[in-house]
């Protein structure tokens, strides 16, 4: 005897806070098809959704250009603020500063960074705000037209064939030399990649530096482009093989004596990072630095995670900034009392 | 006319002839990094403490050492607090200016000299007292080192005998000025004032007419510099992110305000800042963290002077299409670049209401002294969360930077409030909300804080055209919906922000209109017109923008208004211009100050004289 037991109704998968991945999804985009930063906006919706992150604990921001166009395909559930051309630093730090409970995750270009930007991108690296900031780099001011942008390489070409005559800016370097306390670099085609590393600045506590290669399909993905996706294909040369494990699937597994270097990042999450052809120490600074002039000066693209500093103090640390964020603070603990005033007239009389 | 003699009789004996009381201005000229400073406000505090209303006003050099600097103390019986262009009383200290200023001074000043100078060659019309600085200091201070700056506190003790100033109110203004925390040095510098008092006692002859003589006119006043008063407004205003970037004349008013937040904003249970000051990298950066912080639901706000509002030009467009609140205190000065930059001026007036690229206008408080640079600290605030939009308080480097006599402030008697934002609760009821969406005809939107626990709560804030639901659109209508309904939200401000100063007098033809600083001038002014012309006028003084229907009453009453005001083209005015019918426009009438000097008196009353044809 068989009875037919109806099979039960299909549950949607979701996180460990309880939510979909729809909650995690933005607007469709406007972006041209084949965008890397496309890829680069999906990889966010993944990660925030794998990592359990209530999406209105996130607020996005962006300059202008392209990639500052993003924050509008990802997480719709999260507040979001397209500011003005190389000023996300600024917005975000402020934002930050209001409410430092909040989850900051700045998408910007290469033009926005590197050029009209690069004065504020310096300072924010300096005071190690704690937020995610990627830098979806493709060599071109794209929402202009193809001009090159200050992190476009010697000699790589635009697409009528003029070649480029400056030396580029390397973001990773000066995220390093200025106190970023992780700093990634990664190509938006290798989707796994970019995922782990994105995982890695959501479970850190201070400025996540994320460079990703994203190429523009339209202006710069020809044979004098090095931001390309086949250049990249070519030349992209991985520190490490990452792996990520989230602090809440802590899963033990034997490790062979001297192949993997283990961060615990802030969270209690841990970076595992399996050795390649060398043995990288993602924590030394010099040696970091010096990994990547080597790499630049042989035409290869180091990508992986390239420095971390778990503990450093960010910004919020540096202002001995309380539990409760400023911007809900009550009168109470914000307007001194009248007596304070009185005896301040007192002493000005 | 003979050159006055100095004979080394006791001062008593020689009592001048026609005696001014409380009336004149006394000039200290120095050089720069000298510590003049100390002994000028000590010369201003002991004035103040005999009960005598005073102002103290710094022309100083951009420079930290070395060029010359001026400091004009004015005594009133009137009260009248502007500065005053003669100069009564000059205490000539620096070799440099010394022959310029004697000579600019008017028939019958007095001059207190450094010896060598042989000033009293110059002139024979002015009361000369030669004093040997370098002979005087060397025994009272026997550190080398330090001479150059106990010197001039000799003078104190000089002026103040020659003026009457009570010696006792002199130590007393020196100790206050030290502090607790410097006895020592201010004992090292009561021995020079001394010094400059017994040398007077013993070789100067008094013959100048200027006396001081008790009032009652400062009790329970205080002095206090507009920025001071700004900063501490701003502490009692609540503020949590304070950013700047240093630029004179604003620097101090954010400096003060750390002082004053270390002081008073440590929270008593955490033992934490409620604040966070953060020094920024350039302007544009320190606007860009106030509208930050202020999206994010911070009281938040910066200082800085013309060419920061220059710098924060595009931000603040953002901010006024975004609609964050933010405080932004605008110490104006002559500009730009390396322009006066220690000089004063009312000079971004018109730039401001309209800054940044589009259709803009920004609302403007504008403090005439510094007990209202407290209270509009606090009202800035309010207004700027209650419309949601940058709000610039219009201070300028004479209030900013000069000491000035002042009422003591009030605390503040309403409590703080945050606008219209929404509560994660406020969304559970109301299922979601469209942030840009005018339900109570008034202009103003509701906004959520991000962080808010609500999977309804966020927005997308953009520059870029949006429809009410803060939506991405680029359609003419949504875009000509939300340019009307700021245009409203401005509209709905006039019946919030501070209402004009007026004194109407019901015998005037003429009105005359000022804003922020030129109000001491002005009242000054009018009583020259009233006892030298028998012209009398109205008084309005504007106390912000967008204008109030004051103004325009103000205007239908009067025949021909003077509008007053601190730079070359007439900005106010033209300000007006841009919404006043063609019959009130052709009521205006322009005077205008633009030396860079805070305006007097005299300028304002010459300008009325000459167009009115007196």
């Amino acid at each position: 005897m068989s009875t037919t037991v109806a099979p039960p109704p299909k549950r949607p998968n979701v996180n460990r806070i309880g939510l979909e991945v729809a909650n995690y999804k933005g607007g469709k985009t406007t972006l041209c098809a084949g965008c890397g930063h496309n890829a680069i906006s999906q990889r966010i919706i993944e990660c925030f959704y794998e990592m359990g992150v209530a999406p209105w604990s996130v607020a996005k921001f962006s300059g202008i250009g392209c990639s500052s166009k993003s924050p509008a395909y990802f997480l719709n559930q999260a507040h979001g603020f397209n500011g003005v051309h190389g000023r996300a630093p600024a917005l975000s730090t402020g934002a930050v500063l209001a409410n430092h409970h909040m989850i900051g995750i700045v998408t910007s270009g290469d033009g926005d960074t590197a050029s009209i930007g690069l004065g504020n991108f310096m300072h924010m690296l300096r005071r190690n705000v704690p937020m995610i900031y990627i830098i979806e780099n493709n060599g071109v001011y794209g929402l202009t037209k193809g001009q090159f942008s200050a992190t476009a390489d010697l000699g790589s070409t635009l697409k009528s064939g003029a070649p480029n005559d400056l030396p580029p800016i390397d973001c990773c370097l000066m995220a390093i030399e200025m106190g970023a306390s992780l700093v990634a670099r990664s190509f938006s085609g290798d989707k796994d990649q970019v995922g782990k590393v994105l995982k890695a600045a959501i479970a850190h506590r201070g400025l996540s530096l994320l460079d990703i290669i994203s190429p523009c399909t339209t202006f710069n993905d020809h044979e004098g482009s090095t931001k390309s996706y086949a250049y990249m294909k070519e030349h992209d040369l991985p520190l490490h093989e990452l792996d990520f494990v989230p602090f809440f699937e802590d899963i033990q597994v034997e490790i062979p004596e001297g192949a993997l270097r283990e961060v615990e990042l802030h969270d209690g999450s841990k970076l595992r990072l399996k050795k390649l052809d060398r043995d990288y120490d993602p924590t030394d600074k010099f040696g970091a630095m010096g990994a990547i002039h080597e790499s630049n000066a042989k035409g290869e693209v180091l990508t992986g995670i390239i420095y971390v500093e778990a503990a450093k103090k960010t910004f919020a640390d540096m202002l001995n900034l309380g539990d409760e964020p400023l911007a809900t603070l009550p009168e109470s603990r914000t307007r001194p009392p009248r007596e304070a005033l009185e005896q301040i007239m007192e002493e000005l009389r | 006319m003979s050159t006055i003699e100095i004979s080394p009789s006791p001062a008593d004996e020689g009592i001048a002839q026609q005696q001014v009381v409380n009336d004149f201005s006394i000039q200290v000229a120095t050089v720069n990094g000298s510590g003049s400073q100390t002994a000028n406000l000590v010369l201003m505090r002991s004035i103040f403490q005999m009960g005598i209303p005073v102002s103290g006003k710094n022309l100083f050099p951009s420079n930290i050492q070395g060029l010359p600097t001026w400091f004009t103390i004015r005594a009133s019986k009137h009260g009248y607090t502007a500065r005053k262009k003669e100069i009564d009383f000059l205490v000539a200290m620096n070799t440099e200016t010394a022959n310029e200023d004697v000579m600019n001074l008017e028939s019958g000043a007095a001059v207190v000299y450094d010896e060598p100078l042989k000033l009293n060659q110059l002139r024979s019309d002015l009361h000369f007292y030669p004093v040997p600085f370098d002979k005087l200091v060397a025994p009272v201070c026997p550190q080398p080192k330090l001479r150059k700056l106990v010197r001039n506190m000799i003078y104190d003790g000089v002026v103040g005998r020659l003026l009457g100033i009570d010696l006792e109110e002199i130590r007393k203004a020196l100790f206050k000025q030290f502090g607790a925390r410097k006895v020592k040095a201010a004992e090292l510098n009561w021995g020079a004032v001394l010094a400059g008092a017994e040398f007077t006692d013993k070789n100067l002859r008094k013959s100048d007419p200027c006396r001081v003589e008790r009032m009652n006119a400062t009790a329970g006043k205080i002095i206090i510099d507009g920025n001071a008063a700004s900063a501490l407004g701003a502490v009692f205003a609540g503020v949590t992110v304070v950013t700047w970037y240093p630029i004179t004349p604003s620097s101090s008013l954010v400096e003060t305000m750390i002082d004053y937040l270390r002081r008073l904003r440590i929270d008593k249970e955490t033992g934490k800042p409620t604040y966070a000051v953060v020094q920024a990298e350039d302007e544009l950066a320190a606007v860009g963290m106030v509208i930050g912080a202020g999206w994010a639901g911070a009281r938040a706000m910066t200082a800085t002077a013309g060419p920061g509002i220059s710098l924060m030009s595009e931000f603040v467009g953002l901010g006024y299409y975004v609609e964050t609140p933010a405080v932004i205190v605008d110490v104006q000065r002559v500009g730009p670049s390396t322009g006066l930059p220690t000089r004063t001026q009312q000079g971004d007036m018109l730039a401001t209401a309209v800054l940044s690229h589009g259709d803009t206008r920004h609302p403007m408080l504008i403090p005439c002294n510094p007990k209202e640079c407290f209270s509009m600290a606090s009202e800035a605030f309010e207004l700027a969360e209650q419309f949601q939009t940058p709000v610039f308080i219009m201070s300028d480097l004479d209030l900013g930077m000069n000491n000035w006599m002042s009422d003591p402030f009030d605390y503040p008697t309403e409590p703080i409030c945050r606008g219209k934002v929404l509560s994660a609760e406020d969304l559970d009821r109301l299922g979601g909300f469209a942030r840009y969406k005018d339900v109570d005809g008034d202009g103003v939107g509701y906004r959520t804080l991000p962080g808010t626990r609500h999977p309804a709560a966020a927005y997308f804030a953009r520059g870029s055209g949006h429809n009410e639901r803060a939506q991405y659109s680029e359609r003419p209508d949504d875009y000509v919906n939300n340019m009307d309904r700021l245009a409203r939200k401005f509209e709905t401000m006039r019946r919030f922000v501070p209402k004009p100063e007026t004194e109407i007098n019901e015998r005037a033809s003429i009105g005359v209109i000022c804003y922020g600083t030129s109000r001491e001038a002005t009242l000054e002014s009018r009583d020259q017109l009233r006892n030298e012309y028998g012209v009398e006028t109205s008084y309005q003084r504007l106390r912000s923008y967008p204008f109030t229907p004051e103004m325009t009453e103000f205007l239908e009453r009067h025949a021909r208004v003077y509008v007053i005001e601190q730079n070359r083209d007439a900005q106010m005015l033209q300000l007006m211009r841009m919404e006043l019918s063609p019959e009130l426009i052709g009521k205006l009438r322009s005077v205008r100050y633009y030396g860079g000097l805070p305006i007097d008196a005299r300028t304002i009353t010459d300008e009325i004289v000459l167009q009115e044809g007196l």
